[in-house]
């Protein structure tokens, strides 16, 4: 029911924008998150991007996850 | 997919749930606030690999399946209004109410339409004006915010024939409840990633103040839920309860403000009816007076008769996390997907549709 997927922002009018998921497109509104740019993802939600996906942070939990990797390998 | 297929590298798992087996001396019991995080826990078989002292514990977290009888009678109820035409999410449809199902009143003639949004409710009222156009408006804060737009944007553009049955719910006043309930003692709880989105993750402060139960918001991916699980271990053993977030790609610490702001200009608190749980105050919400003008349940007259129970269903217990389907004896005989007596098994991320999808029948 909260399911919410990473989709990709390829052009915005207004209220409302183009989005790609999965090789998909769709309109979806971002009403909830106007301030989103071009090229940016969000996660979408019934029609809706209730979050902008902060790409900076998704490299740092990565990073994490490969320092994790590589103290346990020691 | 991207911020998808590098959150289930299995090598990048395998050395996450080595350190969890390395670092984790307590026996300790974790809930899944949510019904999306049971779905990927059995998926990705985590249980399993996880070490035998940490139990994990289902909760309450689908709001269908916590959309109390009484609730879904009142739906029930105004699909056969006449000219009314009933919008709802799939796994609605499904779900027994005390006597009958939206899906039923469909047989029987009433317009019982899907929708995959609100947005698709509002055209279904713009093409249909000598209708009223109901949705049934269930869902916690993931999905609340969006209803909210959706009322605006009907006014906006002065849609007159749109409704909204209000069933919203609010996560943290439900594991309040449930934790003062004491039926089950926690040590830490994965909480819910997309509410958490909307809502942020100071909300649930009080639980690591009060209870001393850690917390940390989780992702849906694989490794998402194992740096979550590795988290509240580290939390655990030190026994330095706190709120984290290992899901900072989608989540920060205060929320969404738009759509807090909006959620909140379109509605109030109230109470609500949860399945298993009964009424609890301020855990749902309500139109504000402003909007009531689209509220269903002051502008229609309905008598949805008395509530009942469904004879032998453990969904209320299950949803508290004191259950599991394997205690239910209905579970897999007369209880199946394809016959769900309760909702957890209609809903596909309720607990006993993963149970009966996903196995698990050792317990």
């Amino acid at each position: 029911m909260c399911l919410a997927i990473p989709a990709r922002v390829k052009s915005i009018d207004g209220l409302y924008a183009d989005v790609e998921v999965g090789g998909v497109g769709r309109r979806i509104s971002i009403q909830l998150t106007p301030e989103v740019q071009v090229g940016e993802y969000v996660l979408l939600h019934t029609g809706y991007a209730i979050s902008i996906v902060d790409a900076e942070e998704a490299e740092e939990t990565m990073k994490l996850l490969l320092e994790i990797a590589e103290a346990t390998d020691g | 997919m991207k911020y998808i297929d590098e959150f289930r590298q299995p090598e990048l798992a395998k050395k996450l749930v080595d350190r969890i087996h390395r670092n984790s001396t307590k026996h300790i019991r974790l809930m899944e606030f949510c019904g999306g995080h049971t779905v990927s826990i059995f998926k990705y078989g985590i249980r399993e690999l996880l070490p035998g002292n940490i139990e994990m514990l289902s909760g309450p977290g689908c709001p269908v399946c916590v959309t109390s009888n009484a609730d879904l009678d009142k739906a029930i109820a105004l699909a056969h209004l006449p000219n009314v035409i009933i919008t709802s999410f799939g796994d609605m449809i499904r779900v027994p109410g005390s006597y009958s199902s939206l899906q039923s009143a469909r047989s029987e003639g009433c317009d019982v339409r899907i929708v995959y949004s609100v947005l698709d409710a509002i055209q279904i009222a713009k093409e249909n004006p000598n209708k009223s156009v109901i949705f049934i408006g269930i869902g916690f804060e993931t999905t609340t915010p969006t209803v909210a737009a959706g009322i605006l944007q009907a006014e906006q553009e002065e849609i007159d024939n749109f409704y909204v049955l209000s069933l919203s719910k609010i996560c943290p006043p439900i594991m309040k409840s449930i934790l003062d309930l004491g039926e089950v003692r926690l040590n830490g709880i994965v909480c819910p990633g997309h509410v958490s989105a909307v809502i942020g993750s100071h909300p649930y402060q009080f639980i690591a103040d009060n209870y001393d139960i850690a917390c940390v918001v989780a992702g849906f991916e694989p490794l998402d839920i194992l740096l979550c699980v590795d988290m509240l271990v580290n939390q655990i053993e030190n026994e330095d309860y706190k709120v984290e977030i290992a899901y900072r790609r989608g989540v920060r610490p205060e929320g969404n403000p738009q759509a807090l702001k909006l959620m909140d200009t379109v509605f109030e608190t109230a109470g609500a009816d949860w399945r298993g749980i009964g009424a609890v105050p301020s855990s749902g919400l309500r139109l504000r007076d402003t909007y009531e003008k689209f509220d269903a349940e002051k502008n229609f007259d309905i008598d949805p008769g008395p509530v009942r129970e469904h004879q032998g269903c453990q969904c209320g217990s299950i949803l508290r996390g004191v259950s599991t389907p394997l205690d239910c004896p209905l579970f897999r005989t007369s209880c199946t997907p394809e016959h769900p007596v309760g909702p957890c098994m209609v809903s596909s991320e309720g607990t006993c549709s993963t149970y009966y999808l996903f196995g698990d029948f050792d317990g």
